[in-house]
């Protein structure tokens, strides 16, 4: 059956009314109903396509994923400082194939076609969608840093902001470089992925320092005219913690960087470091913007927070740090994996003919490690606004720890391999 | 019949509602989406895979009284109390009641 003749006889069954899925929806046999191609393993597609299968085993999931595993960004700053490996952080897909039924391809999707609702792979034969969910993360804007243009500059001037190899390589120059040496981080302009990642990471590079080269500095580089994301709870941090290893300075715009000397060329003037870790702009991974789904700012992917179907293709959905965030709403692990839930959620009654739940709540917890102990929170609800029609923060809920503590340091472990089952398991 | 009860009856009416048109039809796929957020850290249906507890399973009256205390700021909490502030009393009822109902 193809796609087109798939939705014809859902869109006919409905409207008889007499459809009874449940009576051809026994998990693991019978004709699937319809197929979801989720594009990207993240936290956002990982968990939307076990969501499906959990929610709906008469649809069939096919998640395309180019990566042999799932390798975690949050607490992959415990790499840079030493009480974690790459290792602890990865997740293979074996899981959601065996216990869910989730179809994997190991591939790149390189282009949609929503007319024809196809996705063509790098690799493999296209594939058919009747509804498509869309998880890319985000991808680099080099364009705007000429001096990292190329791979040898890139090799030499880190981002590490995609967990895996890149976080071993930026771990192992931190080991390379002598004491007293330089560690500059610079941080673009918000919005980025992951908003206080780059205060804990140079809190997880004063604690290695601290430990073995306590003559070096940290030396973050600031786009923002402040610190972004828990502010309070980072300074105490850094001037408890780290005296005289960090410093912080704001309205560090990069205009380029060269990468032979390891300098970054500000509109403050020139930084040069012993290792010099950009992290650049970002924007929606490239499969949104081959597919159409960019609308703000030539970046981000606006949706409908319904139903995360994307505002500019119908039958595409689009999760996480790729969309165009909702008022209040950091892009993070956490909210893609909420982001997910909406989206089977509401994939699952398009397809079937439910009314979609007109009031989404989900929820937002970010821990950042100061040591390799204690932790500091910040914590939001996001609710759905008719009105506005969008999620909103909810006034009064949410907030910040009082002060970074190992209690949470306990549980932002323990978050980290509950979201991973969430995801994967 | 405790409030919790009353609430339980009228998740699963509107269950029955709700969930004419969908698969499983037992669930309230309200409620179920709703607590779906809850298992980013509590685990998938409330199991908890390690360290944080797990509420699946737990009596709805017992869940319902912990998340009112969170909500008040009567019970300590790391980071409850401010999750629970975002959500009604009905809310926290219904998402009770649906975590009272899953297999630990």
């Amino acid at each position: 059956m193809t796609a087109f003749n798939r939705r014809d006889f859902l869109k006919a069954a409905a409207a008889a009314g007499a459809l009874s899925l449940t009576a051809c929806a026994t998990p693991g046999s019978g004709k699937p109903i319809a197929r979801v191609v989720v594009i990207g393993g993240g936290y956002g597609g990982a968990t939307a396509a076990k969501y499906l299968r959990l929610w709906a085993p008469e649809i069939e999931v096919v998640l395309v994923e180019r990566n042999p595993a799932f390798v975690s960004c949050p607490l992959s700053n415990l790499v840079l400082g030493g009480s974690r490996t790459i290792e602890d952080l990865t997740t293979g897909y074996d899981a959601l194939v065996k216990r869910y039924g989730v179809k994997l391809v190991r591939d790149t999707a390189t282009a949609v076609d929503p007319d024809k609702r196809q996705v063509r792979l790098a690799n493999g034969d296209p594939l058919a969608y009747d509804r498509l969910i869309v998880s890319p993360g985000i991808e680099f804007l080099y364009d705007d840093i000429p001096g990292l243009a190329g791979a040898d500059a890139q090799a030499r001037v880190l981002h590490a902001w995609k967990a895996g190899p890149q976080t071993v390589a930026l771990r192992k120059q931190l080991e390379a470089i002598r004491d007293g040496g330089v560690y500059a981080l610079h941080i673009p302009k918000a919005p980025y992925r992951c908003p206080p990642g780059p205060y804990e990471r140079a809190a997880q590079v004063a604690f290695y320092f601290k430990q073995h080269k306590p003559r070096s500095k940290v030396l973050i580089l600031d786009s923002n005219p402040d610190i972004t994301s828990k502010k309070g709870l980072f300074l105490k941090a850094w001037n408890e913690r780290y005296p005289g290893i960090v410093e912080y300075r704001p309205n560090s715009e990069l205009i380029d960087v060269d990468a032979r000397t390891l300098t970054a060329k500000l509109v403050s003037g020139d930084v040069k470091a012993d290792v010099l870790n950009v992290v650049p702009p970002q924007r929606a991974g490239d499969i949104a913007k081959q597919a159409g789904l960019i609308t703000a700012n030539n970046r981000w992917a606006g949706i409908d927070w319904l139903t995360t179907e994307s505002l500019a293709v119908k039958g595409i959905h689009v999760l996480g740090d790729a969309t165009l965030s909702a008022p209040g709403m950091p892009k993070s692990g956490f909210m893609a994996n909420n982001h997910a839930k909406i989206a089977a959620d509401a994939v699952i009654a398009l397809l079937t003919g439910r009314a979609v739940n007109p009031s989404p709540i989900i929820a937002n917890t970010c821990y950042s490690f100061v040591s390799d102990t204690d932790v500091v929170h910040v914590a939001s609800v996001h609710k759905y606004d008719a009105e506005k029609k969008t999620l909103v923060a909810v006034q009064g809920a949410g907030g910040l720890s009082s002060a970074a503590n190992e209690l949470e340091g306990k549980y932002a472990h323990a978050w980290a391999k509950n979201i991973w089952a969430d995801a994967l398991l | 019949m405790t409030r919790t009860n009353r609430t339980l009856t009228a998740a699963l009416l509107g269950a029955a509602v709700l969930g004419a048109g969908a698969a499983h039809g037992a669930e309230d796929p309200q409620v179920r989406v709703w607590a779906a957020a809850c298992a980013t850290c509590h685990g998938t249906h409330g199991a908890s895979a390690g360290g944080v507890p797990t509420i699946a399973g737990e009596p709805g009256d017992k869940l319902y009284k912990l998340l009112q205390e969170f909500k008040d700021g009567s019970r300590p909490a790391t980071v409850m109390h401010q999750h629970a502030k975002g959500y009604t009393d009905e809310e926290l009822q219904r998402l009770a009641a649906y975590f009272s109902r899953q297999r630990p």
